[in-house]
């Protein structure tokens, strides 16, 4: 089985590619048979991924020797494509963790979409989305890897505005889809400029290649454009600052959706490709303390917005920029391992506390302000009890999972920062900050929705098992997924490493300083939301500081600056190049038009039907024909019998 | 003489097929019988494919030379026969409405075919010209097949008179050649000129080949026939018209002007550029102004010989590639679309472009097939056209420059005319909006087209590989 997966790890992506193409093509009419194809291949994919994951795990020789194998895609002269599959310890644990998270949801989506006038097209949807992850995390070449990166996005987009009868949808799903563009159009070019001065496109050669770009006449300066370049495509799929806006809108897709693209899987594709593409960045000092600076300010950033806002997801949505941003940190820093350790045990939690959420809207009929719950564990205790779990690792309590990456998170930025860089001191702050809000912003979210008293909602009950087994098999998951990493046994670092493998002692200071933020964060949430029955103190609080709250609820008025900038500068400019256009270039371009069409007008008089006419320009072409070549040969003619 | 019947094989079975398509067609008492002649014929094809590709590699010649069989006849004879068989399987429906005569429809397409590898088999010009006269003849007949049609009796008239003409001055030219070379054989013609047989009337004779093969491939200026013969002929001949006979005519065109006349490429190369570029000037701008879908695919056809002729420009080995590769994709996008055509005249009575309003409503298999054939002759990515295009154009950069930018210039132009039917399909509303059945085995036709232009456009790797393994051992048998 092991060895099976390993040679034909392509049907991973496959199996669901296939079971979009049944839905769409055959069982599109028939709801339960649909979402069973789409579960069902699903679980294929998940039982291939894990073996494959199993066998690249239990042998150590995939660590420094990924398996590779590839065709021969496009060729010609000077350019060639090979597109492959490339499986190292990191897309075996992106495999295994995207089709787990994926069937997960799939399952979750039976009972949440239930009734859906479009359920069928949904799963068609998932699947596709499933398809074009798990295509990204295997691609052996940034172009193969660019097409679904792209198809990602185009899935992202579809799901986003699924109730497209619901305007916010539909505008969210553009923001989306523009915003992200913004990104993709710099990555483009950067790999375009790799494929220019390198000429390959392969990331093993590529990997290979690039330390050596002085001898290749490659400047630093180009090099360092490349990186940043590059470099947008994962800030606005990861939802970086600045182009972070997007995501917290994406919330408008169905729950589940968020849960898996805007959550656990898509958003990170950015972290994960910065990761495989980290030797370029080494190679430029400068573009790695500008990832590190996007990642910790993006973390503190996001969190203090979070810290206010009353939508359930828009406070979860907030929480996994702020994620994002940690992510990003740790790479910036230098350690892989870190980076997608986090990304490893964020994909279970975030994914729970989602679909948590998604549970509690379920129940509550999509009634999404928080202030407007309350005392719903008692209630719904499954949804509130693994809300909770999710809570304990997102804040980073031992020994659930959050604690142990983002104490990695921390103890690689303290060691960056020690080693001589002096921002890092400054990361540090932004991170131990930020790890004290998460815990405050998430545990306030907590005591406001599930504990206190219950507010007039009469008839919330439970969602079904459908919904809830996701939920416990994550809850599960966010408790046990750090415990791979754990300084003591830190298997993880051993076999995903940029590098040479980390191997620090266990800093017990910095774990304490990391616990007692979480509980100071819980604390202080605990004083504010749960103790104070009336919230007199949070509300007076925010009365105190009307400019800072209004600032973070605000969203700093990004969004705001946003609109104005495109109203004012870029509809503004669009005036006046607009009458360039219709003067200038559409005068040109119908010109040209009306030339080609009359053109076609004028030669179709030509074909008058009369024999006559064709047989006459047939034999004078002949005799033109003769007479040219002639003519045309004469000389070489009497060359050629010179030569002779 | 010593004969060898292996090399022999697919013209062979090719032959009894047709004899006794047309035979059991005579036996065959019914009418209702006689509709199983289609699938007898296609059985039989397919059977003959399967030897043909079973037997790659059979590698000689035979009858003194005046036959050959190498990888490249055998590419060519595999393309033959797939577009022959996607063009009954798509044509069952149209034959069994509007055609009277089976038995004789069916054995004059097998006889078509068989004119067609005699032709690009042939080892010298007589043979060449014995199965460029199969080939014709057998169109002309099939031109004219509806005989209660006038437009189909119009553009027999006009084929056999047009088509007579050009065999005229084309054998004319053979016989010049001749007489300038002293052989009929075209690997002795290279050696000949190699030896300094150099003559002025090889020159006018090259010129009357280059207009002969130039009508079948309807090059402009050579192509006046076209328009009016792919519009009055039934639509799956036209459809056969388009890539069988031009594709072996391709074929002939690399095999006596790279295998005779390599020695003499300075001097017509630069005339083949000019054949091309006004081909793809007059077949795209005049397919502007046209409002029947068969004539302006015709006019499109014309365009695209100009495309294919690029690769001919180059006379090497990727050019070779490139008219390969391009000719075996132009199968699939020209009978996708063809057999659209075929369908919707045969439920409508209409090949105007305004009766396809809705069809996306009414038959959105046939509306998606068409517009995916015509976004792959217009060259768009990631489809099979547009990789075939940039090998055809990629050959010449170097030396014709002004050639790629017509070709991408007018291939934008041509964007316009296939989107305008697009267009009409899409966003028009139908006039009857009543489901729009199609055939069982048309529908067929369409998915195996569609699925051949998505996926050779995606993974183009194989068969240019293979294009290019054929164009390498063309290139070293010279």
């Amino acid at each position: 089985m092991i060895e099976f997966a390993l040679n034909y790890a392509w049907l991973v992506p496959l199996l669901p590619v296939l079971s979009f193409l049944t839905i769409v093509f055959l069982t599109r009419p028939w709801a339960r048979l649909s979402s069973a194809v789409a579960i069902g291949a699903m679980l294929g994919s998940f039982l291939l991924a894990s073996s494959l994951a199993w066998g690249v795990f239990t042998n150590p020789a995939f660590i420094e020797e990924p398996l590779h194998y590839s065709l021969r895609w496009l060729g010609m002269e000077g350019f060639t494509v090979n597109a492959g599959i490339l499986i190292d310890p990191a897309s075996a644990m992106m495999l295994f963790m995207v089709s787990l998270v994926a069937l997960l949801v799939q399952i979750y989506s039976t009972g949440y979409m239930k009734g859906d006038p479009h359920y069928s097209l949904f799963f068609a949807y998932l699947s596709l989305f499933a398809a074009s992850m798990l295509g990204l995390v295997i691609s052996s070449n940034l172009l193969q890897m660019f097409i679904f990166w792209e198809l990602v996005g185009l899935c992202s987009y579809l799901l986003i505005g699924f109730y497209t009868y619901k305007v916010s949808a539909r505008e969210a799903a553009k923001k989306a889809f523009i915003t992200t563009r913004i990104g993709d159009f710099g990555m483009l070019l950067g790999i375009l400029f790799l494929q220019i001065q390198f000429n390959t496109l392969d990331l093993l050669e590529l990997a290979a290649v690039i330390p050596n770009f002085a001898q290749l006449g490659v400047s630093l300066g180009l090099l360092t454009l490349i990186a940043i370049l590059f470099f947008l495509g994962p800030v606005a799929k990861s939802g970086q600052f600045p182009l972070h806006v997007w995501l917290p809108d994406a919330m408008e897709g169905p729950t589940p959706v968020s849960a898996l693209i805007h959550a656990a899987t898509m958003v990170v594709a950015g972290v994960y490709l910065v990761g495989r593409m980290l030797f370029l960045f080494v190679e430029v000092p400068g573009s790695l303390t500008v990832v590190a600076f996007i990642g910790a300010f993006t973390a503190l950033f996001a969190a203090t917005i979070a810290v206010t806002q009353r939508e359930i997801k828009r406070i979860l949505a907030y929480s996994t920029v702020s994620q994002l941003g940690y992510m990003m940190l740790a790479l910036g820093v230098g350690s892989l391992s870190a980076s997608l350790f986090h990304l490893w045990t964020h994909a279970f939690f975030k994914a729970l506390m989602f679909l948590a959420a998604g549970s509690v809207l379920h129940a509550l009929h999509n009634k999404a302000d928080v202030w407007e719950m309350g005392g719903l564990i008692r209630k719904m205790p499954i949804t509130g009890w693994t809300f909770v779990v999710g809570g304990l690792a997102i804040a980073g309590i031992p020994p659930f999972a959050g604690f142990w990456s983002k104490d990695e998170i921390l103890l690689v930025t303290w060691e960056y920062a020690r080693h001589g860089h002096a921002l890092g001191y400054l990361f540090f702050a932004f991170a131990a900050l930020t790890a004290f809000l998460t815990a405050f912003y998430i545990w306030r979210l907590i005591f406001l929705v599930f504990f206190g008293p219950e507010k007039a909602n009469d008839h919330v009950h439970e969602s079904p098992l459908s919904m809830t087994l996701p939920l416990l098999v994550l809850a599960v998951l966010s408790g046990v997924a750090g415990l791979i990493g754990t300084p003591w046994t830190n298997l993880w670092s051993t076999w995903i490493h940029f590098g040479d493998a980390h191997s620090g002692e266990p800093a017990y200071l910095l774990m304490l300083l990391s616990v007692v933020l979480a509980l100071a964060g819980i604390g202080l949430a605990f004083i504010l939301y749960c103790k104070d029955q009336d919230k007199q103190a949070a509300r007076s609080l925010a009365k105190k500081y009307p400019a800072l709250y209004n600032l973070s609820y605000r969203k700093y008025y990004i969004d705001e600056a946003y609109t104005w900038f495109t109203r004012k500068i870029v509809d503004g400019g669009a005036k006046v190049i607009y009458l360039f256009d219709i003067y200038l270039v559409d005068g040109v371009v119908n010109g040209l038009a009306a030339l080609t069409k009359g053109s076609g007008q004028g030669l179709k008089y030509l074909q008058t039907g009369k024999l006559q006419t064709y047989a006459l320009i047939f034999f004078l072409a002949v005799l033109v024909l003769t007479v040219a070549f002639n003519l045309d040969s004469a000389n070489a003619l009497a060359h050629l019998g010179g030569v002779k | 003489m010593n004969i060898d019947f292996s090399l022999l094989i697919t013209e062979i079975s090719l032959a009894i097929l047709g004899l006794t398509v047309f035979t059991l067609g005579l036996i065959l008492p019914a009418k209702s019988s006689q509709k199983g002649l289609g699938t007898f014929s296609l059985c039989g094809l397919l059977v003959i494919l399967a030897l043909t590709i079973a037997s790659w590699g059979n590698q000689g010649e035979t009858l003194g030379g005046m036959y050959l069989a190498d990888y490249f006849t055998s590419f060519f004879k595999i393309l033959s026969l797939t577009a022959l068989i996607l063009v009954i399987l798509g044509s069952k429906n149209y034959v069994n409405s509007q055609i009277e005569n089976h038995l004789e429809y069916y054995s004059t397409l097998i006889f078509a075919t068989l004119g067609m590898i005699i032709m690009f088999s042939a080892g010298d010009f007589i043979t060449l010209y014995l199965g460029l006269e199969l080939m014709t003849i057998s169109f002309i007949v099939l031109t004219s097949f509806r005989r209660t049609n006038g437009k189909s009796l119009e553009a027999g008239m006009k084929y056999l008179l047009l088509a007579g003409l050009s065999s005229a001055v084309l054998l004319y030219g053979l016989s010049l050649v001749y007489g300038a070379a002293g052989t009929v054989f075209i690997k002795e013609i290279a050696g000949n000129i190699a030896q300094g047989y150099f003559n002025p009337l090889l020159i006018v004779g090259l010129a009357m080949l280059i207009a002969g093969f130039g009508f079948k491939i309807s090059a402009a200026p050579f192509h006046m026939w076209a328009p009016d013969v792919y519009e009055g002929a039934p639509t799956p001949v036209t459809a056969f018209l388009a890539v069988g006979s031009k594709a072996a005519s391709f074929a002939v065109l690399i095999r006596v002007f790279l295998g005779a006349f390599l020695e003499m490429q300075e001097q017509w190369t630069m005339l083949i550029a000019f054949l091309a570029a006004l081909s793809m000037l007059i077949g795209n701008l005049t397919a502007f102004a046209q409002t029947n879908i068969k004539r302006m695919l015709a006019f499109s056809s014309i365009a695209q010989a100009g495309y294919i002729l690029v690769g001919l420009v180059a006379a090497n080995e990727a050019g070779i590639k490139g008219v390969m590769f391009y000719s075996f994709i132009y199968v699939f996008a020209t009978i996708g679309a063809f057999t659209v055509v075929s369908e919707v005249y045969n439920k409508t009575g209409s090949d105007d472009i305004a009766d396809y309003a809705g069809l996306s409503q009414r038959a959105p298999l046939a509306a998606v097939v068409l517009l995916i054939s015509m976004l792959s002759m217009a060259g768009i990515p990631p489809l099979a056209g547009f990789t075939g295009k940039y090998y055809l154009f990629i050959t010449v950069v170097q030396d014709y420059l002004w050639l790629v930018y017509l070709g991408l210039i007018l291939s934008m132009v041509s964007v316009y005319y296939y989107l305008r039917v697009v267009l009409v399909m899409f966003r028009d509303e139908p006039a009857d909006p009543a489901p729009l059945k199609l055939g069982s085995t048309a529908s067929l036709t369409l998915w195996l087209t569609l699925a051949a232009t998505l996926f050779l456009g995606i993974y183009p790797w194989p068969l240019a590989k293979l294009a290019n393994t054929v164009a390498i051992a063309f290139l070293a048998g010279l």
